[in-house]
C-alpha cells in the first residue's frame, strides 16, 4: 500500500444538523472521526497532526511557567467573544501575568450530549483564530462527553505552558511601599457584556467583552520597564479582589484614588442600574502592573504607546498598612475601604 | 454620566460640608438615623462621614429588606423548595441570609432544591407560565417600592388564571418601623441615646408620598427630611436637619422633590390597597415584633397566597443572643460595641441582620468604613 492511508469513515459529521453524541466522547472511530474533522482541521500544528496522547516539545531557555483555566461561562456566545476565545486568552493571560513568554497550550473539552455540532464547531474555530493571532499552538487536547442534562453546551479547560526570560521575576508578593498601581485600561467590560446577554436581563448595549491575549503588551511592559513588581489581570472578582490578593501577599495596603479608575459611561450605567459595583465585575483584556515609584512615569508611557494600554491610568500607590486595607478616596471626596468580594455577584463569569 | 455624577460632585460636596460644619453648634450633638438602607450604602460607599464634623454622626436604621426578614421566613421558604417541591423564586440579595440550621437559600439550593434567582415578580409569573406542572412561589420582600409590582403580579395571575403561581408576602411597612424605634423605652427616656432626626426614605416616599411623616415629626417632635439616594442628597438633607435641629423645629422636609410629593403614586397605592391588607404584627429582625407593620395578601386573592395555599405554620426563631443588632438598629449601640462584629460575624458569615445585606449598619461599616476603627488612619497618599 502506498499514499495517504484510506479514511476510516464513509460520512463526514454534519455541521449542519449534527449533535454531539456520547460516542464522539467514547475513544473509538467516532471521537477519532471527531478530532480529525474538526480540532485537527481547526488547530492543525506538527504537534497534534502526529495524533499521539501526549505532544513532546524542545526544551527551551528559562524558568517554565505553566498555569491552567477552566472555563464555564455562560453564554457561550457573548457580546466581543465566546467561549472559545476566551479559553484560549485566560490562560494566554496566566502565563503572561507571571512574566512568561507563552509557548504551548493543552485543551480539554466536556461537552453535553445533544449538543448542536454547528455551535461546536464556531467555538473551536474561534478558539483556533485566537491562539493563531497570539501565536500560540494548541498541541494537545482531550474531548469527554457527558449525558445531556449533565453539563451545559460546552465547559474548556486550557492549559499553558510559557517560559520567563531570565532576570524577570514577577510575584504578588513584591509590593511594596510608595509604588504604583497602574490598571491597563478601563474596568468591568467583560462582566457587563456578558450579564447583558442573561437570561431574564437582557438589554442592549454597545459595551463589548474585553477578552484579549495580554502577552504582548507584557512583553513590551517588560522590556521598556524590567523592574515591575506584579502583574496580575483583575478576572473574577474585579479590580477591587485582585488588589486585596495582591494586598494581603505582598503584606501591604493601598490608596486608590476613585476618580482615576477607568470606566466607561456606558459600563458605568449598566452598573448603576442593575446594583453592581464596577470595581469587582470581571475583566479578561486588563492588567495591573504595580513598579516602584521611580518608575511610575516611564511605564505610564509605555503603556500608553500600547494600543492595549491607551487608557491605561495610575489609579494609586501601595502603603505601609498592618491590616492590609485597600483603600479609597470616593468621587465625593470621602474615604472607604475596597474590600474583598462577598459572595458571587454574577455566576458563571468565564 | 450625566445626572449621575452631578449627585456625586466633590466641590459640591466640600460646599455642603462647610455649611453642615459653618452651622452646626460646637457642642451640640446632632444624631440623626438614615432609615433605609439606600442611604447607609451612598453613606459608606462615599464616605460622607469624612465630609461631617464630629459632632454630627449618623444612625444606621433598619430600612434593608434583606436585613429585616427573620430566620422563620426564611424557613418557610426553604421548606417550600425541599418538601413541598416548589420552584422557589427570590431576588438575589435573599439567597445569602442565614436561616436555621446553618442553611440559607443558596445552600438549599446546593442540596437540590429548585431555588432560581429573578430580578422582578415578573420574572417569577413568567416562570410560573412556562412550568405549567410545577407550583412557583415568589418569595416577596421589600418595603412600600416593591409592593406595587408584587400587587400587579398576583393580580394578572389571578385575572389570566396562572394557577400554579402564588406568593409568600413579607412586604412591610416603613412608617410603624420608625415609630417602633421611636416608642422604644430605651429611645424615648431622656439621656439615653436620643435620635435628633431621620432622613426619611427616597424610593419608599416616591410611592407613599410624605404625609405618612407628618404624624411621628408631631407627635415625637422628630424632624423629617425625605432624601435621595445619592450622597449630596444624604449631605443635603443633613444640612436641613442640623438647621431644624438649631431652629427647635419638627418639620418634614422634602429634599428629593424632584421625586417625591405628598401625596405619593396613588395609582400604586390603590393597586397595593386591592391586593394587600394589614397584618396585626410581623416579625422584624433585629425589632421583634411590630404591630401593623407588615400586609398579607387579602382572601380575595387566596388562591395566590403561599401562606394559605401550602397552610404555612409561622414558628419565630431567635438570633443568637450575643448578637447586639436590636440596639444597633435603634442606634443605642455601634456595630463595633457587638462582641461578634468582624471576628464570628462577618458578610461571609453573617449572624445577625444588620451584617445579612450590604446595606445593612454592621455590613457597611465591615466593608467600607473599618478603617475608622483604627486609632490612627494613615494619610491618604498623594497621586502622582
Amino acid at each position: 500500500m502506498s499514499g495517504e492511508p484510506r479514511p476510516l469513515y464513509q460520512r463526514p459529521l454534519d455541521f449542519k444538523r449534527g449533535r454531539v453524541e456520547l460516542a464522539h466522547g467514547a475513544g473509538g472511530r467516532a471521537t477519532a472521526q471527531l478530532v480529525e474533522e474538526l480540532f485537527l482541521a481547526a488547530f492543525d500544528n506538527p504537534w497534534l497532526r502526529t495524533q499521539n496522547d501526549a505532544a513532546a516539545m524542545p526544551r527551551p531557555a528559562g524558568r517554565l511557567v505553566m498555569a491552567t483555566d477552566s472555563h464555564v461561562v455562560s453564554p457561550l456566545f457573548f457580546p466581543g467573544g465566546d467561549i472559545g476565545s476566551l479559553s484560549v486568552h485566560g490562560t494566554i493571560n496566566d502565563v503572561a501575568m507571571a512574566g512568561g513568554r507563552p509557548l504551548y497550550l493543552a485543551a480539554g473539552f466536556i461537552l453535553e450530549e445533544g449538543f448542536p455540532l454547528a455551535e461546536l464547531r464556531r467555538i473551536v474555530l474561534s478558539m483556533a483564530a485566537a491562539a493563531k493571532a497570539a501565536g500560540v499552538p494548541i498541541v494537545t487536547g482531550d474531548t469527554k462527553v457527558v449525558e445531556q442534562g449533565k453539563g451545559d453546551g460546552v465547559y474548556i479547560t486550557t492549559t499553558g505552558v510559557g517560559v520567563v526570560p531570565d532576570g524577570i521575576v514577577l510575584d504578588g508578593s513584591a509590593a511594596r511601599e510608595g509604588d504604583a498601581i497602574f490598571v491597563s485600561g478601563s474596568i468591568g467590560d467583560h462582566g457587563v457584556a456578558i450579564m447583558s446577554k442573561r437570561e431574564n436581563l437582557e438589554f442592549d448595549t454597545e459595551i463589548l467583552s474585553d477578552s484579549a491575549a495580554l502577552h504582548g503588551l507584557v512583553e513590551t511592559l517588560l522590556s521598556a520597564c524590567p523592574r515591575i513588581r506584579v502583574l496580575r489581570d483583575p478576572t473574577r472578582g474585579g479590580l477591587a479582589t485582585t488588589l486585596n490578593e495582591i494586598a494581603r501577599q505582598s503584606g501591604v495596603g493601598m490608596m486608590l484614588e476613585e476618580s482615576a479608575i477607568p470606566l466607561k459611561p456606558a459600563v458605568a450605567a449598566a452598573c448603576e442600574l442593575l446594583g453592581l459595583d464596577p470595581l469587582y465585575v470581571a475583566n479578561e483584556g486588563k492588567l495591573i502592573a504595580i513598579v516602584p515609584a521611580e518608575d511610575a512615569a516611564l511605564l505610564h508611557a509605555t503603556l500608553l504607546a500600547h494600543p492595549q494600554g491607551r487608557d491605561a491610568a495610575l489609579i494609586g500607590r501601595v502603603t505601609r498598612d498592618p491590616d492590609h486595607f485597600v483603600q479609597m478616596t470616593t468621587t465625593l471626596g470621602g474615604r472607604r475601604v475596597v474590600d474583598w468580594l462577598t459572595g458571587d455577584q454574577l455566576p458563571r463569569i468565564c | 454620566m450625566k445626572y449621575v455624577d452631578e449627585f456625586r460632585d466633590r466641590e459640591l460636596g466640600r460646599g455642603l460640608a462647610a455649611a453642615i460644619a459653618r452651622e452646626a453648634v460646637p457642642g451640640r450633638r446632632y444624631q440623626f438615623m438614615e432609615f433605609c438602607g439606600g442611604h447607609t450604602h451612598a453613606i459608606s460607599r462615599y464616605g460622607v462621614a469624612d465630609l461631617l464634623p464630629a459632632n454630627v454622626r449618623m444612625i444606621h436604621g433598619p430600612g434593608c429588606p434583606v436585613c429585616v426578614l427573620p430566620i422563620g421566613r426564611i424557613d418557610l421558604a426553604i421548606g417550600l423548595a425541599l418538601e413541598r417541591n416548589v420552584i422557589l423564586c427570590s431576588y438575589g440579595d435573599t439567597m445569602r441570609v442565614p436561616a436555621s440550621n446553618g442553611r440559607s437559600l443558596l445552600r438549599a439550593k446546593a442540596e437540590g432544591g429548585d431555588i432560581r434567582m429573578v430580578y422582578s415578580a415578573a420574572d417569577a409569573l413568567r416562570i410560573a407560565r412556562e412550568n405549567p406542572a410545577r407550583e412557583v412561589v415568589f418569595l416577596a420582600i421589600g418595603f412600600e417600592t416593591t409592593t406595587p409590582p408584587t400587587a400587579l403580579v398576583i393580580r394578572e395571575a389571578q385575572a389570566t388564571g396562572v394557577g400554579n403561581f402564588s406568593v409568600l408576602s413579607n412586604h412591610v411597612l416603613t412608617p410603624a418601623a420608625i415609630v417602633n424605634i421611636l416608642q422604644s423605652p430605651e429611645v424615648r427616656t431622656l439621656g439615653t441615646v436620643p435620635l435628633d432626626g431621620f432622613v426619611g426614605p427616597a424610593h419608599v416616599s416616591s410611592i407613599i408620598g410624605t404625609r405618612p411623616y407628618e404624624f411621628f415629626a408631631e407627635e415625637f417632635r422628630k424632624p423629617v427630611v425625605i432624601a435621595g439616594f445619592e450622597p449630596l442628597d444624604v449631605m443635603q438633607a443633613i444640612l436641613m436637619l442640623v438647621r431644624q435641629v438649631n431652629e427647635g423645629r419638627a418639620e418634614v422636609e422634602n429634599q428629593f422633590h424632584r421625586v417625591v410629593d405628598r401625596a405619593g403614586n396613588q395609582k400604586a397605592q390603590a393597586l397595593v390597597a386591592e391586593v394587600f391588607e394589614l397584618r396585626r404584627e410581623f416579625e422584624w429582625r433585629g425589632l421583634g415584633t411590630v404591630p401593623y407593620s407588615a400586609l398579607a395578601i387579602r382572601a380575595t386573592f387566596a388562591a395566590h397566597d403561599a401562606e394559605r395555599r401550602f397552610e404555612l405554620q409561622y414558628q419565630p426563631v431567635p438570633d443568637n443572643k450575643a448578637c447586639d443588632c436590636g440596639a444597633i438598629l435603634r442606634g443605642l449601640k455601634r456595630p463595633t460595641d457587638c462582641r461578634l462584629f468582624g471576628g464570628a460575624c462577618t458578610p461571609e458569615t453573617p449572624m445577625g441582620s444588620c451584617m445579612v445585606s450590604s446595606e445593612g449598619a454592621c455590613a457597611a461599616h465591615y466593608s467600607y468604613g473599618r478603617f475608622r476603627d483604627r486609632p490612627q488612619a494613615p494619610l491618604a497618599a498623594e497621586m502622582a
